[in-house]
């Protein structure tokens, strides 16, 4: 696997509100070393995205981090007297982040060329001349239509997935190692969906590009990752190959979710669906937070949190009662 | 309303022999008087007080008959669009572009001053304010999808209106009404200072400051008295509706709840 | 043991009685852009839906797929009288409803109802849940307040898998999908014959979507309900649908029964569709021949003269520049708009 870029440890993030702090993300560890592809999947109230805006340094009130720490390359992002000023020369530099909604992340009064060239000039010192020059060739790297023209459209001008090969283009910018993409595809259709993918997967090849992609989409995640990590109720129920926690799914969350998609290529009798809701992250369970909704659950569940364990190589779990592989 | 029951004295009295005296803390004033009186020897603070009642009603007055007409208008402009909004629209633009200060001193000669005018008056002239911000709430809450199933569902058009736009119309209206009643004041004692207010004979700020700005450096507080109340009344009524604007909004109370919990040191390491 | 099992033998379709319950035929509608000019008319054009027919038959469930600028939820909301088509026809029972309008067409929203892709944005946030789904038989006169309907939403909630002290409750104090059965619930008060789903599950987490559309299902198996079902998921309409239509910047290009459609695509668009659906299994991922299609969905200010589809497509030849194809038959149950297949 190489060495590990990105170590998240034992992160911990709150959100104080009135009703309560809400603990959005509990305990989550987990790393990312060069040129891998990691997914983390979950549905809304998992934590997922606000893992990924932890790492970034995005946390803003009512939220803050309360524990752990996000290190890259060694160095803290976090903790430390020199964290801060870390954080920002990382950001947008070495690991840079592409969001869901297109449509909102672009700044529709700028040119596209304006905020393309914005990035390399404030990271990199580029003269006005060279980060044109540098916006052109992240264009054509994202195999965008006549890019010369868009250099002097506006956001409006450009349909959903155009924009999101802006955004992606604006990420690349500066050449970054780490690439982290918040349901990137979500908000666009179906074909426009399976080209932005191929992009990606392309240019993480011919880049070296790490990618964590968080999403819910199940099946954009079989396409693209090379490890995944399960979160539910704020923590990582599992984390694994991908082949393997599709196939053989350890915590009965990753095989419930896999039983109540719907697919293309099958008929299903009947979806199997999860009963109940996500729990309250103002006050969570003390046990397993899936314990309530589990099918296979005990009094153990219920009392006790169960922390990630190795089951087999590269493989954890936090479960007391994991599925094994027959 | 509780003028009577609360002014000392009677603001019409006059009282000649007492005539021109300061407020009661300068040298010749008493607490009889305690904040003087004028040329006639009527009692200054009394006079506030049932001036208020003035001040007051106009307002009152005022919101409820141009609040009812231009949010009526903003309603049917929003609510059917097309034409009937093209032409609504047309009517407040003109009439916003109408100087106001003229339709007053034509009522006023047409039918004399008096409270009734100035109510017309400052209705005509305020109306279309309330139009247009009903209009615009109107216009974002059609669109949204519960307006749409009340309508798929069978609904008519007045039950759409009444049940599910016009709730969020409270909030914006409220503010508007708050702002709206200070100017007014404001606009009326302006209006009577100029005469083309109440009769000369009524009791209004705006009137004290015209007959007391001929001596306005012997007898100060026949101006000064009034123009502290009008100012008094019309930044507190202000302050009220920050203060609205301030708790209707949930986000910026958290975030300040937020603030103060992290600085307290809220972590979970370990 | 792998999960998703499927069913070991495919499902069979079930037939709808061949009765159809609405009607559709040359439906055109095409919505005028930016400011009129002088003497009210509008100079830009946006055809959003050209010349579509189909039927649909009662006590089956239409699927009506179609990525952004289809078309499909225009047609949708045409149905329901929402929207007034420039040309063609709608019927409903066999009655032509494309002229109602005031009372009658009041009268007709009680035999189909909607309901909406948002749960949050679709259910007054002033309403409880009582009044809010008591409120189509209160305006109907069924009922004279929504208390005195107390006792049928009860029971329309508990069809709707919500619990009874969930009526005194207002929408925020629940999930998307708890707020969405409140609307379905509303959306069967009036019993309905036809219902329009627009979009049910795709505002949805994953493990709620499975739940709302096993209700669907359900609630359709116990009322003879007839559903449209408008979608952009291929596989929440696979699993939902008897028949399918496949819409694309504005037309039908093709429709035909469900397992025709998934497993012996004809339109090239449909074949491209498909391919592009990421499928929840990373051996079959990587192994999968992808048809990965290159340009924009077209303009549909400017639609351009013949086949829409002429400018991404894979097979396209001389004459799809030229002639729009016709929606014909290659079965029975299988018609497709294609100069090439």
């Amino acid at each position: 696997m190489g060495e590990q870029l990105l170590e998240v440890d034992k992160l911990q993030v709150r959100f104080f509100t009135r009703r309560g702090a809400v603990h959005a993300v509990r305990d989550v560890s987990f790393g990312i070393g060069r040129g891998e592809t990691v997914g983390l999947v979950g549905e809304s109230g998992s934590g997922k995205s606000v893992t990924s805006q932890a790492i970034m340094g995005l946390i803003e009130l009512p939220g803050s981090i309360t524990g752990g720490d996000v290190r890259w390359k060694g160095q803290s992002l976090v903790r430390g007297p020199t964290a801060v000023a870390d954080m920002k020369r990382v950001r947008g530099n070495e690991i840079s982040m592409v969001f869901q909604d297109p449509m909102t992340s672009l700044n529709p009064v700028f040119t596209i060329g304006s905020q393309l060239t914005e990035v390399t000039r404030r990271h990199l010192g580029y003269s006005r001349k060279q980060a044109r020059a540098r916006a052109l060739e992240l264009l054509d790297l994202v195999e965008m239509s006549n890019p010369r023209q868009r250099l002097d459209q506006y956001p409006s001008e450009l349909s959903g997935g155009m924009r999101q090969r802006v955004l992606i283009a604006m990420a690349l910018s500066c050449e970054p190692e780490l690439l982290i993409a918040d349901e990137p595809t979500t908000a666009l259709d179906v074909t426009i969906q399976a080209q932005i993918l191929e992009l990606l997967a392309e240019l993480q090849e011919r880049l070296g590009l790490s990618v964590l992609l968080i999403t819910h989409d199940l099946g954009v995640v079989a396409g693209t990752c090379d490890r995944v990590c399960v979160m539910y109720g704020g923590r990582l129920a599992e984390v694994g190959p991908i082949d393997d926690i599709f196939e053989t799914p350890a915590h009965p969350y990753s095989q419930g979710l896999l039983r109540s998609t719907p697919r293309v290529d099958e008929v299903m009798s009947r979806l199997v669906s999860i009963d109940g809701a996500p729990p309250d992250l103002v006050a969570p369970p003390i046990g397993c937070p899936f314990a309530a909704r589990c099918g296979v659950f005990s009094d153990r569940c219920l009392n006790e949190l169960p922390e990630l364990a190795p089951i087999e190589e590269g493989r954890s779990v936090a479960c007391w009662h994991p599925f094994t592989a027959t | 309303m509780f003028a009577p029951l609360v002014a000392p004295h009677d603001p019409r009295q006059q009282d000649l022999v007492n005539r021109v005296q300061p407020p009661a803390w300068s040298d010749g004033g008493d607490w009889s008087f305690p904040l003087g009186t004028d040329g006639l020897g009527r009692d200054v603070l009394s006079r506030l007080i049932y001036g208020a009642r003035v001040s007051i009603f106009v307002g009152l007055a005022v919101l409820v008959v141009a609040g009812l007409a231009g949010v009526l208008l903003g309603l049917l402009a929003g609510y059917r669009g097309g034409r009937t909004d093209r032409v609504i629209m047309r009517i407040v633009d003109t009439q916003v572009a109408f100087p106001g200060l003229l339709i007053a001193i034509l009522m006023a000669s047409l039918i004399g001053p008096s409270i009734r005018t100035v109510v017309i008056v400052l209705a005509i002239n305020g109306w279309m304010i309330y139009a247009r911000m009903t209009r615009g709430v109107v216009l974002s809450v059609k669109e949204t999808d519960y307006v749409e199933a009340a309508e798929i569902i069978g609904c008519k058009a007045r039950r759409v209106m009444w049940r599910h736009i016009l709730p969020n119309l409270a909030a914006p209206i409220t503010t508007l009404a708050v702002i709206e009643f200070a100017r007014i004041v404001l606009a009326e004692a302006a209006l009577s200072f100029l005469g083309v207010g109440v009769k000369r004979t009524d009791i209004s700020w705006g009137l004290d400051v015209a007959s007391g700005q001929d001596q306005i450096f012997n007898s100060w507080w026949l101006v000064v008295m009034p123009g502290i109340l009008i100012s008094l009344t019309v930044l507190s009524v202000s302050l009220v509706a920050s203060w609205l604007r301030v708790i209707a909004d949930p986000q910026e109370r958290e975030k300040r709840f937020a603030a103060t919990q992290i600085r307290r040191g809220a972590r979970d390491d370990g | 043991m792998p999960a998703g099992t499927p069913s070991p033998q495919p499902d069979p379709v079930i037939p709808g009685s061949s009765e159809p319950i609405v009607e559709v035929e040359h439906l055109t509608i095409r919505f005028p852009v930016g400011r009129p000019g002088l003497w009210g008319r509008h100079q830009k054009v946006v055809h959003a839906v050209e010349d579509v027919s189909f039927t649909i038959n009662k006590g089956e469930t239409l699927g009506l797929v179609g990525e952004s600028g289809s078309g499909k939820t225009t047609t949708g909301r045409a149905i329901l009288r929402r929207i007034d088509p420039v040309r063609g026809t709608i019927r409903f029972r066999g009655q032509d409803i494309t002229q109602r309008s005031g009372e009658s067409l009041r009268h007709l929203r009680r035999h189909m109802q909607l309901v909406f892709q948002d749960p949050y944005a679709s259910l007054n946030p002033r309403m409880t849940v009582l009044k809010l789904v008591a409120e189509p038989l209160v305006v109907h006169g069924i009922y004279n307040s929504a208390d005195e309907a107390r006792e049928p939403v009860l029971e329309l909630l508990e069809q709707c898998g919500l619990s009874a002290d969930t009526a005194d409750r207002y929408p925020h104090a629940f999930s998307g999908g708890q707020r969405q059965r409140v609307g379905i619930a509303r959306a069967l008060a009036l019993r309905p014959e036809f219902i329009v789903a627009d979009e049910p599950v795709s505002a949805l987490d994953v493990s709620v979507r499975a739940q709302v559309v096993n209700l669907l299902q359900d609630l359709q198996a116990q009322g003879g309900l007839t559903y449209l079902f408008i979608a952009h998921d291929l596989s929440v309409v696979r699993h939902i649908s008897n028949r399918v239509a496949i819409m694309y910047a504005g037309q039908i290009v093709e429709i035909a029964d469900r397992d025709s459609i998934y497993d012996r695509p004809l339109h090239p668009y449909t074949e491209a569709l498909l391919s592009s659906v990421p499928v929840p299994n990373p051996r079959l991922q990587r192994d999968r021949r992808r048809i990965v299609l290159s340009g924009e969905v077209p303009n549909t200010m400017e639609p351009p003269v013949g086949c829409r589809f002429a400018s991404r497509c894979p097979l396209v030849e001389a004459q799809c520049h030229v002639e729009m194809p016709p929606l014909s038959p290659r079965s029975e149950t299988h018609d497709v708009a294609c100069w090439v297949r």
